[in-house]
């Protein structure tokens, strides 16, 4: 419950924390909202010597437009993305997803950067953003460089961004008129997922002309469900039309077993999830 | 040792911290705020809730230093001018509590969600305090205490019932 | 709340009895003013934190302290060794067969651990940070043994969790109605269904392992500089603690006081003497200065006792009709690694529920205590009644199911009508009272029975992929533990009388003195009315004392529903002896004969004029002492001990409907309706709550709840992340309701409420649970019902029995190179544990 003993920076500015990550290397650790790494520290699972706060740099914060994308800033709280009404406008499945993510609590502090920095395959924003195309900006001691959500999710918590490097912002292209819906399943309502659909689908009359579908839990990182994708278009927004692309949602997965749910059974629930996902995104119901 | 300067129940108190120091254990240790309780170590119970600037926080995830330069109130700083917050009252009122070990994290939440939202609906109570255990009541009368201090106008500043006796 | 039933004996129109007082107790704890343990700090005070046992099962073969003692602020790091034996040892005090293999279980290990989780070694530091901080430098080398983790398996002695013992099998206790006399014998019963071509219905139920995770985490306090050693513990127990603690460390039970402050919850959790305690007291000891522990959450979780945990395999045997002529029951009892306080005697306080309220003409239970290498057992909230209520509620809509009547018409036909009573089971135990008829009727016009039976079939003729399932249970239980003779039968290892103490103050104020102390359940309300009433005083003046052995040195403590029955009934017996000495000195002042005075609201008046004189004024009077009767004591206080003759049998009807998504196998309660027979209400408010928080408890056994172990007997549900609790928004508001047929065994007619909720639920979500998809052809499904299970019973059409897998997801260990318990390789076998 204690953590171990730590030294602590809380810089001001990227480049000063930057300028402290290259100092002290791997021994030390960012903190962003704290609800992932403090449980960390406080079970001991980790004991890093510097701990570096973003919690001062202002600059991190906040959601704007920019031009084709709306821009997270990696410290910008969960309760803050919920709400706001430009990713509402824009990016929808954004704010479907973070809705239901852990409590209220929990999302008053842990932020979007941190989260997707996290890159707990459970996590909920990690398949909207690779449903949607996000962009993520990284800022490291060479500039700024920004990586595609497909390459940006590498494994178990691991991710693009290097040890040298901070996660400043995340591009959400728009998907302006999109109808979106996040479907999460658990077994009781404080629980990451057991499997999660994010599903946005633009309507053209009755008829899915695009589609985007990221699937959570179901691999060691969040999965983009293309063939659903591509099956789905040209389809009528009814549970007719929209039930043989979502039985193939999990192909091409590799979700874990554990105690509350086979590998089988999430895939199974996959499909059943993409198919309600889809026709809510849509508007039908199913 | 970190200096930090905050202000707790309307208090300022300044003092060196070690930067692990989690904020429930400031409270609790150096200032003797031993009505904000731990009741787990990974962040699910909501027992430790107390208010960082205005809204809700599980004080077991935040570090002391964290808090610095801000403003927390605990389940000691609710009732004001010996006057019950109406959430108090209510869950007096509605018997919203037995042990009572979740109940300042029960009762910080509750206050920060009708804040938010004074009129919920009891789905809307029942999310909003998803991120708070009890053992004790199976929910049933947490969610009337809030109802009742809803319809009591708790989402007004505090203090409009009855005194509290010493 | 309305009783149906208006209450007898309606004496003053001012009763207390019967208000819905609001709490006394609430005032502090919403203020945030209370008194937890871990909330003491003293002067000096030194912190402990243990360092325990990753593996299940090993042989400990070194421990090196010597880096831990060179962390700063350091005092002291000991092993089982150093310590040897001024720790002393912990007891189980109901060893239910004479020949009862009972391991010897210290606080510290010291050659061998017997479960992950088992303190090895002890720091002790200036901080409790500074002691974790060393908790991590202490290394400790272990020789893996193999471990005892299956039930079925290690009641095969397949792997000794204690290879000194030689078995697994601790100890096999039976009741048989044929060899007792209570009824016949159960194998001609069955031969004889067999035979004749009625219903023989065989079945085997696994009762999960539980944790019953109250939400204040144990933390002990023990402060070693006055004349007695103070020990302050958030336990149920503090007499039985102190007790314990004087019997097996030789520190003189005068020289202890036990104090149980604010305590946040136990169901039967806290009903415990601990390790930890015992540590704590041996290191306060050694070390000349107060100290504390207080436990993580996660070592609650593996440390503090698990409950249930049971194989339950069950015979039936009925005619064509569904009238019941025998009941089997065979049980495999999961002791864990160790014989825990109340134990074995767990199941046995099962033995006399399965026959429920029902006239069973023959009965046999045999239960098989069995030793594994898993945390130990031992109360949760109904203790042995659960389990057994779960059974019987299980096996009579199966038998309904098999009969093809509806599942209460099938009770019915078998329960003991309300005519009936007094009423000898066959097991033996007298019900004083009851009306199953009338909580039945009233329960079944609350809920809307037809209307949803009607609901149920059209969503079954349409194919709706929602389907509705309505679950039954009608329960009874005993409790108000309990006749201290019966007790004595058994060899429980102490009685189960309750002490009370009445004193009236010079001012007028009463000092009410409960051996029962609280955690959650709100005596000082529900006792304050009762004195209230009893002396005419008013509720505010009474005030209730408890949980410090020096200030209410004789008592029994909290547990199965004994503290209003019980407890209650001790505090009437000492008000009584107040009011009957008072009465002495109002004749005296008022000059009249005591047969001439009446007594009510408080006032001595006598019987014919307007003379009086009010029990405040006559305690003025015997504190000044300056004119009192001859020879009378000047004093008004009073003890009384209480013993009950027997239990008393709350029950009630319970019915659930619960919404199942075939697709996914989610389930949704819809509704849930519970009308309970509880006597006579002291505060219907805190009754309801009782009743609230029990269902909860229940509902989560056979929604959610289970400790899951892994291939190597690590506990994967070792956090609030996977021990799953419901939250508010996970379960629903209830519909409560009561009727009314007062106890015959106490003054005040109460039952026991606090197990209820508990018991009865359980079975009534489980039957809704397999009511809904019956038509699939699905006869169980095991609990936890989760999505999973029901899913795979609908895929197979079969029943959804296997049992979880052992493993949980990681969600907080980033870069730790840690991945888990996880299989993540796709369609991999799984490890499971039974
Ligand atoms: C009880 C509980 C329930 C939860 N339930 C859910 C849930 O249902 N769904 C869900 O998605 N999440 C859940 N979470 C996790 C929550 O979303 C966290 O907020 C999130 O995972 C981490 O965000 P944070 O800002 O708190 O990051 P932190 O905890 O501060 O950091 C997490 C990790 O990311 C790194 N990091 C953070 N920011 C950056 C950055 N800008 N650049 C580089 N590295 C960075 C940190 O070093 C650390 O390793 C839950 C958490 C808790 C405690
Ligand atoms: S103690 Fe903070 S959430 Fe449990
Ligand atoms: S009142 Fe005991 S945990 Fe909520």
């Amino acid at each position: 419950m204690i953590p171990a003993q730590f030294d602590y920076l809380a810089p001001t500015t990227v480049e000063e924390a930057l300028a402290a990550l290259a100092q002290h290397g791997d021994e030390a650790k960012i903190l962003a909202g704290g609800q992932s790494l403090l449980p960390v520290l406080r079970m001991r699972l980790n004991a890093p010597e510097m701990v570096i706060d973003l919690g001062k740099i202002t600059s991190l914060r906040g959601v704007r437009d920019d031009g084709d994308a709306i821009v997270v800033g990696a410290m910008t709280q969960h309760s803050v993305v919920g709400s706001d009404p430009l990713v509402a406008e824009h990016a929808a499945l954004v704010s479907k997803a973070v809705e239901h993510l852990a409590d209220v609590q929990i999302r008053h502090r842990g932020t979007f950067g941190g989260a997707l920095a996290h890159a707990d395959p459970a996590g909920d924003l990690g398949a909207p953003a690779l449903a949607l195309g996000a962009q993520f900006v990284i800022q490291g001691p060479g500039g700024t460089r920004t990586v595609p959500a497909e390459e940006f999710f590498v494994d178990l918590f691991e991710t693009a961004i290097g040890e040298d490097e901070i996660l400043t912002e995340v591009r959400l292209p728009k998907h302006t008129g999109w109808g979106a819906h996040y479907e999460k399943f658990v077994r009781v309502a404080h629980q990451w997922p057991i499997v999660a659909v994010a599903a946005a689908v633009r309507l053209e009359g009755g008829t899915i002309a695009e589609a985007r579908v990221g699937l959570t839990n179901m691999g060691n990182t969040p999965v983009r469900a293309h063939a659903v994708e591509q099956a789905l278009v040209g389809q009528p927004a009814t549970p007719d039309g929209v039930r043989d692309a979502a039985a193939r949602a999990a192909e091409g997965t590799n979700p874990p077993s554990d105690l509350n749910g086979d590998a089988d059974y999430r895939r199974h629930l996959a499909t059943v999830l993409t198919r309600r996902a889809v026709l809510t995104a849509a508007g039908a119901t199913g | 040792m970190v200096r930090i300067n905050l202000t707790v129940d309307g208090a300022r108190v300044a003092d060196d911290v070690e930067p692990r120091m989690l904020l429930v254990h400031y409270l609790r240790e150096k200032l003797g705020k031993t009505g904000t309780v731990v009741g787990c170590d990974t962040s699910n119970c909501g027992a430790c809730t107390v208010h960082l600037d205005g809204t809700s926080v599980k004080s077991c995830n935040v570090l002391a230093v964290q808090a610095d330069g801000g403003e927390v109130t605990t389940i000691e700083g609710l009732a004001q001018d010996g006057q019950l917050h109406p959430v108090q009252e209510a869950f007096r009122e509605c018997h919203g509590l037995q042990c009572g070990y979740c109940t300042p994290g029960m009762i910080m939440q509750s206050v920060d969600l009708l804040k938010d939202n004074p009129n919920p609906s009891e789905e809307e109570i029942r999310l909003g305090l998803e991120g708070n255990l009890c053992r004790c009541t199976g929910y049933h009368n947490i969610v009337r205490a809030v109802q009742h201090a809803a319809g009591a106008g708790a989402s007004q500043v505090p203090g409009q019932t009855e005194a509290v006796q010493a | 709340m309305t009783a149906t039933e208006a209450r007898p004996e309606a004496e003053a129109p001012e009763r207390e009895i019967g208000r819905e007082r609001r709490r006394k107790e609430d005032q502090r704890l919403i203020t945030g003013r209370t008194r937890w343990t871990d909330n003491i700090q003293l002067p000096g005070m030194l912190h402990l934190a243990m360092v325990r046992s990753p593996f299940a099962h090993a042989r400990i073969t070194s421990i090196d302290t010597t880096e831990a003692k060179q962390s700063p602020n350091v005092v002291d790091v000991v092993t089982g060794q150093d310590l040897a034996e001024t720790q002393g040892v912990l007891i189980n005090a109901w060893p239910i067969t004479p020949d009862q293999k009972t391991p010897t279980h210290l606080p510290v290990a010291i050659d061998r651990v017997a479960f992950a989780g088992e303190i090895v070694a002890v720091v002790v530091a200036r901080s409790a940070a500074e002691a974790r901080d060393a908790a991590e430098l202490v290394d400790v080398e272990y020789d893996e043994l193999p471990a005892a983790l299956d039930l079925k398996e290690a009641a095969a002695d397949t792997v000794l969790a204690h290879p000194d013992l030689g078995s697994n099998k601790s100890a096999y206790w039976v009741f048989d109605s044929g060899e007792a006399g209570t009824g016949g014998n159960v194998d001609e019963a069955i031969a004889q269904a067999r035979e004749s071509g009625g219903i023989v219905l065989e079945r085997e139920y696994r009762q999960q392992r539980l944790i019953p995770a109250f939400m204040e985490p144990r933390s002990t306090v023990v402060d070693p500089t006055g004349e007695q050693l103070t020990v302050w513990s958030a336990t149920q127990i503090p007499h039985i603690l102190r007790f314990a603690l004087a019997a097996t460390t030789g520190i003189p039970e005068s020289k202890l006081r036990v104090i149980a402050p604010d305590v946040g919850g136990g169901f039967g959790g806290k009903l415990q003497t601990t390790p930890e305690e015992w540590i704590t007291v041996a290191l306060a000891r050694r070390t000349g200065k107060p100290v504390k522990y207080t436990e993580t959450r996660s070592e609650s979780l593996i440390a503090a006792h698990h409950g249930r945990d049971q194989w339950q395999k069950l015979t039936l045997a009925a005619d064509r009709e569904g009238n019941v002529t025998g009941l089997k029951v065979e049980l495999l009892a999961d002791l864990g690694a160790y014989v825990s306080l109340v134990g074995g005697g767990v199941p046995v306080l099962g033995a006399f529920m399965f026959n429920a309220i029902y006239k069973f003409p023959a009965y046999h239970f045999a239960v098989q205590t069995v030793l594994t290498n898993k945390t130990w057992t031992d109360a949760y909230r109904g203790a042995g009644r659960p389990e057994a209520t779960f059974a019987i509620e299980r096996l009579m809509d199966e038998l309904a199911a098999e009969v093809g009547v509806d599942p209460l018409e099938i009770r019915e036909r078998n329960w003991i009508k309300h005519e009936e009573f007094p009423f000898t089971t066959v097991a033996g135990l007298e019900y004083d009272s009851g009306n199953y008829e009338a909580a039945t009727e009233r329960a079944k016009e609350m809920f809307g029975y037809d209307e949803l039976r009607a609901e149920q079939r059209r969503r079954r003729e349409s194919g709706d992929p929602v389907q509705l399932g309505i679950g039954v249970s009608t329960f009874t239980e005993m409790c108000g533990l309990a006749p201290s003779r019966v007790l004595g039968q058994l060899d429980y290892g102490a009685g189960g009388w309750e002490h009370a103490s009445v004193r009236m103050l010079a001012t007028g104020k009463v000092e009410v003195v409960t051996g029962a102390s609280a955690h959650g359940q709100g005596h000082e309300t529900a006792f304050s009315q009762i004195v209230a009433d009893r002396l005419g005083v008013p509720f505010e003046d009474v005030e209730v004392l408890h949980g410090d052995t020096q200030v209410a040195p004789k008592g029994l403590d909290t547990y199965g529903s004994r503290s209003l029955v019980v407890g209650g009934e001790a505090l009437v017996k000492a008000s009584d002896k107040v009011v009957e000495k008072a009465k002495t000195v109002a004749a005296h002042l008022l000059e009249a004969s005591a047969d001439d005075l009446d007594f009510s609201g408080g006032r001595f008046t006598v019987r014919g004029t307007d003379q009086g004189v009010a029990i405040q004024e006559i305690a003025t009077a015997v504190f000044a002492a300056h004119n009192l009767p001859d020879g009378m004591e000047p004093s008004l206080d009073s003890d009384a001990t209480f013993d009950p003759v027997n239990f008393n049998y709350p029950h009630g009807t319970h019915l659930c409907a619960m919404e199942i998504d075939t697709e996914t196998g989610a389930l949704h309660m819809r509704k849930y309706v519970c009308v309970d027979d509880i006597g006579n209400v002291i505060n219907p408010l805190i009754v309801s709550g009782q009743v609230h928080g029990g269902l909860v408890q229940g509902i989560a056994q056979a929604l959610w709840e289970e400790a899951v172990y892994d291939e190597s007997g690590t506990l994967v549900s070792g956090s609030f992340v996977d021990y799953l609790l419901p939250t508010s928004a996970d379960t629903i508001s209830f519909e409560v309701d009561h009727t009314t047929t007062p106890s015959l065994t106490n003054t005040l007619g109460t039952k026991g409420v606090g197990e209820a909720g508990t018991i009865a639920s359980t079975p009534a979500v489980v039957n809704a649970v397999v009511d809904a998809v019956r038509h699939l052809g699905i006869t169980d499904i095991r609990m936890p019902c989760t999505p999973e299970r029901v899913w795979r019973a609908i895929q197979d059409a079969g029943s959804g029995t296997e049992a979880t897998t052992g493993a949980a997801a990681p969600h907080f260990d980033a870069s730790t190179g840690m991945e888990g318990t996880v299989d993540r390789t796709a369609g991999a076998q799984d490890g499971a544990q039974q």
